[in-house]
């Protein structure tokens, strides 16, 4: 696949018309690329999940929650700038741009992943075999370092989509967008996680919890914006489940976690720095080196200049929720809960009026993507509405 | 306490009279520190270490180094603070912060003398540096390479650079010099690679032996990270040297600003030795349990010397193996280790902000 820029392409791309959100054409265009994927990529898990939820009945199921979509068209030219490190991003962010009915320039990481050529591979495939007319709106391309080319994109685009956190933000928004375009920045975010220590008590099978927990944090080397940082426990039986918890996560850590040498040092690093920092007076209640777990005294909004990842977590008790509010400002992503804490959780954040917190999901999900992410619904977001009085 | 250490020879002790000697030290450097330096004292807290008299010295805190550019660490009132020393980090990069008062500074420097005038003999020498002056210029703000060359300029009676600021060879100087100490023996010093890069390098150019240096003794450090990515081993750097030069009388060091003062020279037998002053102790990388001797892990090191900052025990970010104690062939007692280089970098998964930097 040619992923180098032409000034050809790109005029195709401009002016093409757009499309309505969940046209029955995107979707079943999506439905085969899936076909496709669930045979070439499944070596991937990653990709097999996006596979899946690009399947038909996973849109259609997605397209109930709009109701105004006959009154919807896309916005036109999306530019999505994708992150270097978690490769099937870019095509949930292009698949989202096209859903709500755009035109799609991805400028893909330099950095290689098999990943995201098997997904650029599928699409082109499926393009060339049956949706010729499709080629103008999915324009997949990869440059190196030029302030040209991005200044060139920013100009076409009606949104700009930005992955990849704060430096990259401040960087892309040299490049000037049209007066009328809106933009799209997923910056550089953090995550907690609250337990309720009756429901874990409670659980029949605790490792199922734990794999959950896994899977929201070492499974990413704990480095994604949704993995939680911190655990905060509440409600009865606190120290016998927290003591469980860390026991069996420790042991999947043994059997499961790779790290190396200089992540244990990092960690130990981290941990001494922020124990000098008031007013969090640390106590480490765990210091293995896959898994390395330290008390916190007081939640202050400090606490999250000391993150770190490859199974670094704080801790901490509370049977009022409210005391976490100080980690929710704007760079809080996500909270991810077990037990039944979430309408507690819901009425923290609205009570308080709180600059942060996108996505309350349950232990286990926070990875998983949905059209409405970081606090943006992407359909309404990447499309228009046209009033009709 | 510390003046015991001065009253030795610095190979002297063998390992149980070592191990009580400087565990007695390093327990009162922890004590003190934590009394003065309330950043020690919250990480000790936070790792629930309790200061007793009698910890074995494997067992208190280490401090990883890169601490020391993140936190302003020291054990003294900033008035007392005498120098600052940094490291030598490429632009843009963090450096460690290193404060030293009058009482630790001398410390290192005594230390130094005793360390290295066992190689060299007590006489000071005519001294070729090879680097250039500007590296010394400013003296408020020591960096590595700076600090190493105004230390081991105690050594020397008269002293000349062997390069200029734009990095030449001083070639009629250095002739000069030589001619003007023939029977004399002469001290090289300088840093492993700027010795192979803009020294060695040069009289490669020229006819071998223009300078004879085999009545002279280097001593060099810094590391090999750049000569290994060139493919230079340390025998080849030996022969070559000899090759052009004449020179065979070579010593390593293995060092940081971090703990200056106690370097870890290198024998006869190409052996980096720990002196009486400090010891390094070898981490499992897997747990950092202490590795037994053969085996390859993360390097602590812990000197006896630093007052002024919480600095006595520091685990660092190389690999090394301690090879032996107590019966190296060259009769030095303590353990004797080699160097490996950097632990290697990971690679994070994850959406961290790396690329940037590309724009």
């Amino acid at each position: 696949m040619q992923l180098s820029f032409d000034e050809e392409r790109l005029n195709g791309v401009v002016s093409a018309p757009a499309l309505p959100p969940f046209s029955d054409k995107v979707i079943a265009f999506l439905n085969d690329l899936s076909s496709v994927l669930m045979k070439t990529g499944r070596a991937f898990s990653d990709v097999v999940t996006f596979a899946y939820w690009c399947r038909k009945a996973a849109l259609t199921k997605a397209k109930e929650n709009y109701t105004d979509l006959d009154q919807r068209l896309g916005r036109g030219v999306v530019f999505h700038i994708a992150p270097s490190n978690v490769p099937v991003n870019f095509a949930f962010s292009m698949v989202s741009g096209l859903l709500a009915g755009n035109k799609n320039i991805v400028r893909l990481s330099s950095k290689p992943f098999a990943q995201v050529d098997i997904i650029a591979d599928a699409i082109e495939k499926v393009i060339d075999e049956s949706y010729p007319e499709f080629k103008d709106y999915i324009y997949l391309l990869r440059y190196d370092h030029s302030d040209e080319i991005t200044a060139k994109l920013s100009a076409v685009a009606d949104t700009r989509v930005i992955w990849g956190g704060d430096a990259t933000i401040a960087t892309i928004r040299r490049a000037p967008l049209k007066a009328r375009a809106n933009e799209i920045t997923f910056a550089d975010r953090h995550a907690l996680c609250v337990m309720s220590a009756d429901a874990y008590n409670a659980a029949d099978n605790k490792d199922q919890v734990i794999l959950k927990f896994y899977n929201d944090t070492y499974f990413s080397d704990q480095n994604a914006c949704t993995s939680p940082r911190i655990v905060v426990w509440t409600g009865e039986g606190i120290e016998e489940a927290k003591k469980d918890f860390w026991d069996r996560l420790g042991q999947k850590t043994e059997k499961d976690y790779h790290i190396e040498p200089v992540q244990i040092v990092g960690k130990l690093s981290m941990l001494m720095e922020a124990s000098t920092a008031e007013p969090l007076h640390l106590k480490t209640s765990l210091n293995a080196p896959k898994l390395m777990v330290a008390e916190t005294e007081k939640i202050d909004d400090r606490l999250m200049e000391f993150k770190y990842n490859s199974g670094y977590f704080y801790e901490y008790s509370t049977q009022d929720l409210t005391d976490i509010l100080p980690l929710c400002d704007t760079r809080c992503s996500t909270i991810a809960y077990y037990g039944d804490v979430a309408d507690k959780l819901l009425k923290v954040v609205r009570d308080s009026g709180c600059p942060g917190v996108d996505r309350i999901v349950p232990l286990g999900t926070t990875m998983d993507f949905s059209l409405r992410w970081d606090g943006y619904d992407l359909i309404i977001s990447m499309s228009r509405f046209i009033g009709v009085n | 306490m510390i003046d015991d250490f001065f009253e030795l020879e610095p190979y002297a002790l063998a390992r149980e009279e070592k191990h009580k000697l400087l565990s007695s030290r390093l327990n009162e450097l922890t004590r003190q520190h934590y009394g003065k330096c309330p950043q020690y004292k919250a990480m000790c807290d936070a790792i629930g270490f309790v200061p007793e008299d009698d910890t074995p010295y494997e067992e208190l805190p280490y401090l990883p180094v890169s601490l020391f550019k993140k936190l302003d660490l020291m054990s003294v009132p900033r008035e007392e603070i005498f120098k600052t020393m940094t490291s030598s980090g490429t632009s843009g990069q963090a450096v460690s912060k290193i404060y030293l008062d009058r009482e630790t500074s001398s410390l290192q420097q005594k230390t130094l003398v005793k360390i290295v005038s066992s190689f060299t003999g007590a006489n000071r020498m005519p001294m070729i540096i090879i680097d250039c002056p500007s590296v010394v210029k400013n003296r408020a703000m020591f960096s590595a390479r700076g600090a190493g060359i105004l230390g081991f300029s105690m050594f020397g009676t008269k002293k000349i650079y062997a390069l200029d600021d734009d990095m030449n060879l001083n070639l009629d100087e250095l002739k000069e010099f030589l001619s003007e100490h023939k029977d004399e023996k002469i001290l090289l010093f300088g840093f492993t690679f700027m010795i192979w890069q803009h020294f060695y390098k040069e009289l490669l150019k020229i006819d071998p032996m223009t300078l004879d240096l085999s009545n002279a003794v280097l001593i060099h450090g810094g590391g090999w990270k750049k000569l290994v990515s060139e493919q230079v081993s340390a025998e080849d750097f030996h022969k070559r040297l000899e090759e052009v030069t004449g020179l065979h009388d070579i010593h390593d060091y293995y060092g940081m600003v971090e703990q200056t003062g106690c370097i870890y020279m290198e024998c006869e037998c190409g052996h980096l030795h720990a002196s009486n002053f400090s010891d390094v102790i070898i981490r499992d990388p897997k747990d950092l349990t202490v590795c037994e001797p053969g085996e390859r892990g993360i390097i602590e090191v812990v000197s006896s010397l630093p007052q002024s900052y919480p600095g006595h025990c520091l685990l660092t970010e190389d690999e090394g193996t301690v090879l032996g104690e107590d019966d190296c062939p060259c009769g030095k007692k303590g353990k004797y280790f080699k160097v490996h280089g950097r632990l290697k970098n990971a690679e994070i998964r994850g959406c961290s902000d790396t690329y940037a930097a590309k724009f």
